[in-house]
């Protein structure tokens, strides 16, 4: 492993087994990426043909039940498995580095993390080749999805299932880095606020997939078994899988947005080139969204008859959250205001997404209004306001991010020029496709319509909304294209790209090695890279201990083998209702696979391995030329 | 970090200040296990006795709660306060709670059948 580190020049099959069974952060923090972005893909391409068909009135360019399954995996695949991994990508590749660790505290559940998810959503994705897609929308209400034909929910529930494990098992995974890996001197009060939204981000996930779990696993009885916990005729109600669903699904939204927030914090200081203003504020406030993000789920589900006094309380609630998101806004704003702010891509998005995710709130505050969700409620004013608020927030926050941290991850810039056109292009795509969507709302066109009757005042808005989905699609060719050229530029080979960087993670000279900090640096106070570059500290930080053997974690293959049995007894799962005499034997077979590994894993003791001063010496000489990193 | 262990033996006060800080946690953990055979027995009592269902659920859930918090503090070693990061397993054990009772609250409400 050590060695390997420092000869690059590896064949297919072993750089391919490598990344297969990696545990390293900053490779998971990499596949993360490139898995997200996969699915990105796919969904925006699904919205991309949805769009298609809503151009123009009575259009019948797909079907009425092809419309369902577009819109059903379009939801699901961007925010279960896109914007999750997206943000799970920064957070590995970024998070050890920003706290000044070796890897996260359990690398080996970090590629479990990876591959269960890696494999939920490939087997999400095959119900489009085995029978027909999920069609009950990505919320999957059970008066809908009960009555489903086809298999298409069973993969939602057990794709979804696994998957979800996964993200728990990462988000358990964060939570114990963040709290016990700081570097000497990392106070709590000292994280850089990307940390800060990861560790509330992941105890929201430790809170909120539970809930979902006994929501699928319910579903998964009630489809596969004949149970009844939602079917009102034989005594069960359909309503509480909404709760079940909405209580998770309402924190997984902040779950989302959080880091996008944090990433922000990280982009705004150093373009605005000051201190980010009201650190504890802003630590506060993302504490208090946390928080309030549980107790706010029953506003998705107003009309549903609550009564007036449950509807009340969840309004105010919801009305509670714009107070710390604008404390938020108020401390970006206040950060930039009096900077000697440089316009790159990151700061573009960061600017473009301030005034977006605003707009995206502000209806949010509107839809807070229970009387007034009751004309809101199933609109196109409900879809125009949370693709404002996970486009203008989360999807800014990606491409941002991409440009920003790509030097420390790939040792590469993204080129600035393209990433200018490809924000405008997004950017001005987002808002033609989505704002007109407001009033598309107002006028009364209900969300999920497959197509719609002409002249009803409709026609012009939904072409104009078409275009900009095609703009958008052109923004994100033209990333795509950006990263490919990108792939072939010069390494960068240094410290600190952009010159302005605050936090640990600019301190380490790229191509970062496998082990990060060659020696565990100390933190002086926030913004720790700043301080030291402040006190004329070439080196970007003191160390909190001599030069000495590394202990770092061994590969292993086992996370991928428990994926795929669990990947493999799904199967069995699916196809046993239907009276498949080898679905019991599979489901067995796949399950054994996943407990072995297990037993596997529990008994033989894995140490793994030091890497020793010389190695670290010759890693560094190796990398950095004569002298090491200095 | 912490490349080398270091091993020392025990002097003989340490010995002594062990042996005695060891009873005295016994004694604790005897009296907690003591007092929870004692509130699972009045559990049975009260529905023995034929009590009022009125009275009888409260007082179950009443000592259901005490034996909860008892299990964490003693027996979990939630009252360790000089473990490290009890301060952080407190907050999530609790805030826990808290989202769960919001459940239970909904689900007794605001499900109407």
């Amino acid at each position: 492993m050590s060695s390997a580190a420092v000869t690059n020049n590896k064949g297919f099959g072993a750089t391919l087994w490598d990344y297969l069974t990696t545990v390293d952060h900053k490779k998971l923090g990499v596949m993360y990426l490139f898995a997200g972005t996969l699915f990105f893909a796919i969904a925006g391409f699904e919205a991309l043909l949805m769009r298609l068909q809503l151009m123009i009135p009575n259009n019948d360019f797909v079907s009425a039940g092809t419309f369902n399954e577009l819109l059903t995996m379009h939801g699901t695949t961007m925010l279960f498995l896109a914007a999750t991994p997206l943000l799970f990508g920064f957070m590995n590749a970024v998070v050890p580095l920003q706290i000044g660790a070796r890897d996260v505290a359990f690398p080996f559940l970090n590629s479990l993390g990876f591959w269960l998810f890696f494999l939920g959503a490939i087997f999400l994705h095959l119900s489009f080749f085995l029978g027909g897609a999920p069609d009950a929308g990505w919320t999957n209400y059970a008066s809908l999805a009960l009555y489903s034909p086809g298999h298409g929910i069973d993969f939602y529930v057990l794709g979804l299932q696994i998957s979800g494990a996964g993200t728990l098992i990462s988000g358990i995974n964060f939570i114990v880095t963040i709290i016990t890996m700081r570097a000497p001197g990392m106070t709590f009060m000292r994280m850089p606020l990307f940390t800060w939204t990861t560790l509330i981000t992941s105890a929201l996930i430790t809170f909120a997939f539970p809930p979902l779990t006994v929501g699928l696993f319910l579903m998964l009885v009630d489809r596969m078994f004949d149970a009844n916990f939602f079917d009102h005729t034989m005594g069960g109600n359909t309503i509480i899988w909404e709760h079940l669903f909405w209580i998770f699904g309402h924190p997984e939204v902040y779950i989302l947005v959080l880091p996008a927030f944090g990433l922000f914090s990280e982009i705004i200081p150093v373009f605005a080139r000051k201190r980010l203003f009201g650190y504890s504020s802003m630590v506060f406030a993302t504490i208090l969204i946390g928080f309030l993000g549980f107790m706010v789920w029953a506003h998705h589900m107003f009309t549903t008859g609550l009564g007036a006094t449950a509807n009340a309380i969840f309004a105010v609630a919801t009305m509670a959250i714009a107070v710390p998101t604008g404390m938020k806004v108020f401390n970006w704003i206040m950060t930039i205001w009096g900077g000697s702010v440089k316009v790159t891509v990151p700061m573009l998005y960061a600017l473009g997404f301030i005034p977006s995710f605003v707009a995206g709130g502000v209806t949010g505050v509107m839809q807070a209004a229970a009387p007034l969700d009751y004309q809101l409620h199933d609109s196109y004013f409900i879809v125009a306001h949370f693709h404002y608020v996970i486009v203008g927030g989360i999807v800014t926050a990606i491409f941002g991010s991409m440009h920003f941290y790509w030097p420390i991850m790939f040792n590469r810039a993204l080129s600035e020029k393209l990433g200018v056109w490809t924000f405008w292009i997004f950017f001005i795509g987002f808002h033609c496709t989505f704002f007109i969507q407001h009033f598309l709302g107002l006028m009364g066109m209900p969300r999920r319509v497959f197509t719609y009757q002409a002249d009803q005042g409709w026609d012009l808005f939904n072409f104009i909304s078409s275009i900009g989905a095609i703009l958008m699609a052109i923004g994100v060719v033209l990333l795509v294209i950006n990263i490919i050229i990108t792939a072939k530029s010069k390494p960068l080979n240094c410290r600190d790209y952009w010159g302005d960087g605050r936090s640990l993670e600019w301190a380490i000279k790229t191509p970062v090695p496998f082990y990060n900090f060659k020696q565990t640096p100390l933190v002086r106070g926030y913004d720790p890279y700043w301080l030291e570059k402040h006190d004329g500290n070439k080196e970007g930080m003191i160390y909190a201990e001599p030069l000495g053997d590394i202990h770092m974690p061994n590969n292993s293959i086992l996370p991928l083998v428990m994926s795929i049995g669990m990947f493999v007894a799904a199967f069995g799962a699916l196809y046993h209702p239907d009276g498949k005499a080898w679905a019991i034997p599979v489901l067995i077979l796949g399950l054994a696979i996943t407990v072995g590994a297990m037993i596997v894993r529990s008994v033989k003791d894995d140490l793994g391995f030091h890497v020793h001063v010389e190695e670290i010496v010759a890693t560094e000489e190796h990398l950095y030329g004569n002298g090491g990193n200095k | 970090m912490g490349h080398d262990t270091q091993f020392q033996a025990k002097s003989k006060k340490q010995y002594e200040y062990d042996r005695h800080h060891n009873a005295v946690h016994m004694r604790k953990q005897v009296v907690n296990f003591a007092i929870m055979i004692f509130l699972t027995f009045l559990a049975f009592a009260v529905v023995v006795a034929d009590f009022s269902a009125y009275f009888i659920k409260p007082v179950i859930l009443l000592l259901a709660g005490v034996q909860v918090v008892l299990q964490l503090y003693s027996f979990m070693h939630m009252d360790d306060k000089k473990a490290s990061h009890m301060g952080v397993i407190s907050t999530f054990v609790w805030f826990g709670a808290v989202i769960a009772f919001t459940m239970f609250l909904t689900f007794l409400t605001i499900i109407w059948w």
